[in-house]
């Protein structure tokens, strides 16, 4: 058990350490760090000076360690368009962006495993089988689409949800949280919404799957057998049983839906870490690229990595088959 | 008792909430200010909106004419020196008094070297404090125009910068962040309240400012949105009382909301297109534009009522010259635009050999109105008579660079003489040949001697009129060699909701809400 | 790679054949996404026989046929049938020249990611050792980055690196190589699992001991034995491909405005959303989301249908 937890630890250390040598060779590389720092009346003397000082002359590796020895520690430089401390810039954005994925997770998994329990029960009934239809609909609409529609049809024709931003927030120490107020709640709703669409289906797919395979076993036909009420079966015994699946995919797609967050977050003019992103796309802003790169996917390797763990802590078996 | 108690307190709250609410401006802009900082980013927009937190020691009135701010009177003595006596009794938000040091400590930290904005005070030499309320300004020699520069030379407190060590600008190469980016502390009607980067400033009343307040806005809600789409449904879902930035396509619609107002005009900034004129275009092949027949026929390609019907919507003015109307050293005979002849065009495009030359055009797609429509047209109309323009397209940080190093063929380019509004600041910072503090925005590396000695001799002229006249000779010789081919004036498209009772706008296309007076609610 | 010795089409298409048509034909969502899908290819390959107006050649533009709305509108021009936008572009022929650019980079991605997941996951699984650990090593890597968060990095990299006059022209590219980049992970690990399973089977270990050469081994019995799933995959992909290319387009970092693909044209429309232009980024939004769906019903379906477990 502790050489799989060491191997699968060290396992995620040697990823980040990659994802950390991309970001660094991003920052590194992609247009002259001294030729964004400086302004047109800098001398060459000073600008020599500056790449001496800021150790662009050392070795390779040398760069490369104090990158992630200042990435470990969480100084990712400062942005070149805010002029800004990066760090406290992420962290500004991070609770918007956290808020809207957690409510948009709670919206898949509300809508989703219902959906997937009727068209399992009901399988070949026009309603699941519509419901199948609209699902491959479901995944087929690009996020941005959904976004413009729903602003199109709420926001404007109907003017019941507002269209853009987080509404009014309220701060708790440095966190910010848009739930304790109403117009920060009715902000939440449109974007939360076309994020949640793509994982409604995803959730309505697994659990329709796996309620497929439970209802076949034999421990649904002997319950059946002892004359249980369908109900009972279905949603006591069988739903229970696919209910794992399901939070291990939850779970795992949280790190993807905060990079997915990006699409809804530009739809929405969400202030979040994606935005933030983004604008540093257009804007060549190299050091806040490399730090929300290096930090999403932190975020999307420590869940993976805790979810394994907790698998091998759950289930002996695939302990054994793993080590 | 004490249940009463409770509820009168409650009571009190709930008025005090509604007090503080009652007259909060929501501004929807189309883009975010640069910084807290006024001296770190040379951008219109930033100063404008910083207008609202820190004071120069002039400002313009309503109709533009610089009167009294931080300064009461002035006069200029012997050996180029100016002297400013100071207004007493001006508070700075935190609590200091406004005194001849923090004007000494501005200017230094304003024409300090690595200063975005020193061209902005271009003739200045040193300053030096008199008494507590008056201070000496040294000029480079006879300057008819300090007074215009000073209007946008924002004053901060010497104690404030000192205590924060931000007595120098900004500087991102040491890896500092400046504290005056994120913390503010003017002497202006409004005191910054909070500021998330790309999300929302908050600006409130200061109840010690020293002038007297027309306006009755109590909070500023600055959100920048910068998609124009999102701008207008948050307009029309009421979710915004003010933009700066009203999409031109989206005007009638607008127009005809019963909650919304829209306020329309022309600006005094002036869009037009420049060349690149150095030997080799950015792709290595000799450079057409040195012609002056290809840059003609340029002009005679470009049909401009077109683009002010169908871009434009029919807003805005096309322009024949450099500057607007309004400011000083334009002249009408010049304000004739080049005639749309695109026959003419593509045979002076053969007779010149430049046939088929292909080239880049740099556009931004989020500084002027509707440019990159602009520019798609411009490429469409080039093409078609026998040039291959590409056109390239993105954020102005990213295409400005392009723009000012040389890597830019063709490029789209807007002026509008402010802070200094006179013919006098295209003439110096755009078309003059680039020196140390002539032709800062010479983007395409032309010299043409006889208009650089028309603009030095109006720089020393303190006769006014003599000193227009040879401002717009020079920018008649801007024309008849078209260094750049003027579009129009662009326009203004602000729009209020109905929360709003009035603002002023003026043709510098910049808001003061301390003038803005909002409908009571109840 | 695939070169013309590859037999495996041939005997996939005798396995399987007939189940599979005879599935196809009884599906009716199936045949109806792939009538839809192939009219959907075919109008837009064809596009340039029949449109009034190559929308990629500025000189054919012209502001003076701005904004005409759909023809059967009051204000409607022929021949532009469904109205222009604001440049003057005609809407049809701009949505079929922009689908023709989605469609050529969702096979170009798929196809390449084919290549490079197949190759390198036949190595890594028949050959082992350290080859397949660094390989995999690569692939856990990229698998642990976001897809849309490698393709944004990469396509803004990439054409920052390029010459300006090549950005427009390799914009395509860019998105192909971003694409693929996140995608051949997929191929690689099925195909090394079956490869590493058939390696330790009697048959292979008889033809190794009569010296046939490693290709021929790989190529002639490991890889059919991948394909079922590799299909499947291929295809859900080649929709995937699309939406990537039209997300990347969509936030401003894929196809440029002059040579629009779908995801421009609802870009540069987005902007028009609440002037009246409805139909400047109604018609693109359609056109995107049929193709995708019918994409997505065809994979559905294979899915199914090669899933013994299900049959």
């Amino acid at each position: 058990m502790i050489v799989f937890l060491i191997k699968r630890l060290f396992n995620a250390v040697m990823v980040m350490l990659v994802v950390a040598l991309m970001a660094f060779m991003i920052f590194r590389f992609v247009g002259d760090p001294i030729q964004l720092m400086v302004n047109e009346q800098t001398t060459q003397a000073e600008k020599d000076a500056l790449r001496q000082s800021l150790g662009l002359n050392d070795p390779f590796p040398v760069q490369y360690a104090r990158f992630v020895a200042h990435a470990v520690q969480g100084d990712f430089g400062v942005s070149y368009r805010n002029q800004q401390d990066v760090m406290s810039l992420i962290a500004e954005r991070f609770p918007a962006t956290f808020e809207l994925v957690l409510v948009a997770t709670i919206i898949s998994l509300v809508v989703g495993v219902p959906l997937g329990v009727v068209t399992a029960i009901h399988r070949g009934r026009w309603f699941s089988e519509g419901l199948q239809f609209l699902s491959i609909i479901g995944v087929s609409l690009p996020s941005f689409v959904i976004g413009i529609l729903l602003i199109l049809v709420f926001a404007v024709m109907l003017n019941i949800a507002p269209s853009f931003g987080r509404g009014d927030v309220v701060a708790i120490g440095w966190w910010t949280t848009g739930f304790l107020t109403p117009s920060g709640r009715a902000a939440l709703v449109l974007p939360s919404i076309a994020l949640s669409f793509y994982q409604i289906t995803l959730v309505m797919r697994l659990v329709r799957a796996e309620m497929l395979e439970v209802l076949r076993s034999d421990f649904v036909k002997f319950a059946r057998a002892r004359g249980i009420p369908a109900w009972r079966i279905h949603y006591r015994h069988a739903l229970r049983n696919c209910l794992m699946p399901v939070v291990t995919m939850t779970a795992m797609n949280v790190g993807s839906l905060i990079a997915f967050a990006l699409i809804t977050e530009t739809v929405f003019q969400w202030p979040g870490m994606g935005l933030l992103f983004l604008q540093a796309v257009t804007f060549v802003d190299i050091p806040v690229m490399a730090a929300y790169l290096c930090i999403v996917s932190f975020i999307f390797v420590a869940l993976n990595t805790l979810v394994d763990i907790t698998y091998a802590l759950i289930d002996p078996r695939l302990r054994a088959a793993r080590s | 008792m004490n249940l009463k108690k409770i509820l009168l307190t409650g009571a009190a709250i709930a008025c005090l909430a509604g007090a503080v609410s009652a007259n909060t401006l929501r501004w929807g802009s189309a883009r975010d200010i640069n910084s807290l900082d006024p001296y770190s980013y040379g951008s219109t927009f930033t100063i404008s909106f910083l207008n609202h937190v820190y004071e120069g020691l002039v400002r313009y009135n309503a109709d533009l004419k610089i009167e009294p701010a931080l300064a009461t009177s002035w006069e200029v003595l012997p050996g180029n020196i100016w002297r400013f006596h100071l207004r007493e009794g001006v508070k700075f938000q935190d609590g200091a008094d406004f005194t001849a040091d923090d004007v000494v400590a501005s200017l230094t930290r304003v024409s300090d070297p690595a200063s975005p904005l020193k061209g902005n005070l271009p003739a200045y030499v040193s300053s030096k404090k008199v008494d507590d309320h008056t201070v000496d300004i040294q000029v480079n020699g006879t300057y008819p125009l300090l007074l215009n520069d000073l209007t946008n030379i924002h004053m901060f407190d010497a104690g404030w910068l000192k205590a924060h060590d931000a007595e120098k600008p900004t500087d991102v190469a040491k890896k500092i962040e400046g504290y005056a980016t994120f913390h503010a502390n003017g002497t202006g009607p409004f005191m910054v309240e909070s500021r998330v980067p790309d999300s929302k400033t908050v600006l409130v009343a200061n109840p010690n400012w020293w002038d007297k307040r027309q306006g009755n806005v109590d909070r500023i809600e600055f959100t920048p949105i910068a998609s124009a789409a999102t701008r207008v449904a948050a307009l029309l879902g009421g979710e915004i009382d003010f933009t700066e930035a009203a999409p031109l396509q989206d005007l009638p619609r607008l127009a005809a909301s019963p909650n919304l107002k829209v306020l329309e005009g022309s600006e005094l900034r002036t869009i037009m297109f420049g060349f690149n004129m150095r030997d080799k275009l950015h792709n290595g092949q000799p450079n057409p534009f040195k012609d002056l027949k290809v840059r003609q026929a340029v002009a005679m390609a470009i049909d401009l009522n077109r683009i002010h019907d169908k871009v434009m919507r029919g807003k805005g003015r096309v322009s024949g010259t450099y500057v607007a109307p309004k400011i000083p050293g334009y002249s009408a005979d010049q304000d004739v635009p080049v005639a749309y002849d695109p026959d003419k065009a593509a045979q002076l495009i053969k007779e010149a050999g430049a046939e088929g030359a292909s080239f880049e055009l740099v556009c931004a797609n989020d500084v002027w109105v509707n440019e990159e429509e602009i520019c798609n047209a411009v490429v469409s109309m080039l093409t078609r008579v026998g040039l291959k323009p590409t056109l390239s397209i993105g954020p102005n940080a990213v295409q400005q660079i392009k723009q000012s190093s040389g890597e830019a063929d063709m490029f789209s380019f807007g002026w509008a003489n402010e802070p200094m509004l006179d013919a006098y600041s295209i003439l110096l910072q755009v078309f003059e040949t680039k020196s140390d503090n002539a032709g800062v925005f010479n983007w395409g590396g032309w010299s043409y001697p006889e208009i650089d000695k028309l603009i030095q001799s109006a720089s020393v002229e303190m006769d006014r009129d003599k000193r227009l006249k040879m401002e717009s000779d020079a920018l008649k010789l801007v024309k008849d060699n078209l260094i750049m081919i003027p579009f129009h004036q662009q326009p203004m498209s602000w729009a209020v909701s109905d929360k709003v009772e009035s603002v002023v706008q003026q043709s510098d296309n910049k808001a003061r809400h301390w003038l803005t007076v909002m409908k009571a609610t109840n | 790679m695939t070169s013309t010795d590859t037999p495996a089409p041939g005997r996939l298409a005798r396995l399987r054949q007939s189940d599979l048509w005879w599935s196809f034909c009884h599906h009716k969502s199936a045949v109806a996404a792939a009538i839809l899908l192939a009219a959907l290819i075919l109008t837009a390959f064809a596009a340039p026989l029949y449109v009034p107006q190559n929308p990629f050649d500025p000189a054919q533009l012209d502001l003076m046929n701005a904004e005409y709305p759909p023809y059967w509108m009051e204000g409607g021009q022929w021949p532009y049938l469904l109205g222009t936008d604001t440049q003057g572009r005609d809407i049809l022929s701009a949505i079929l020249y922009g689908s023709r650019i989605s469609i050529l980079i969702g096979i170009a991605s798929v196809a390449l990611s084919l290549v490079v997941g197949i190759g390198l996951g036949l190595v890594a699984g028949y050959f082992g050792g350290i080859t397949d650990n660094l390989l995999m090593r690569v692939g856990d890597v990229l698998l642990s980055i976001p897809t849309i968060l490698i393709a944004i990095l990469v396509s803004a990299i990439v054409r920052g690196l390029l010459p300006p006059g090549l950005r427009d022209y390799g914009a395509a590219g860019v998105l192909v190589l971003a694409i693929v980049l996140s995608a051949w992970v997929q191929y690689a690990r099925t195909v090394r699992a079956q490869a590493a399973v058939e390696k330790g089977k009697e048959y292979v270990q008889a033809a190794r001991l009569l010296k046939v050469p490693a290709r021929r081994i790989m190529l002639r019995h490991i890889l059919p034995n991948t394909l079922t799933p590799i299909l499947v995959a291929a295809t859900l992909n080649f929709g995937m491909a699309i939406l990537t290319e039209a997300t990347l387009s969509f936030l401003g970092i894929g196809m440029p405005a002059s040579q629009p693909s779908l995801g421009t044209l609802i870009r540069l429309g987005n902007q028009f959303l609440f002037s009246g232009l409805w139909w400047v980024v109604i018609f693109p939004v359609l056109d995107l989301c049929l193709l995708v769906v019918s994409v997505n019903l065809l994979g559905d379906w294979l899915r199914d249908a090669l899933n013994p477990k299900l049959r």
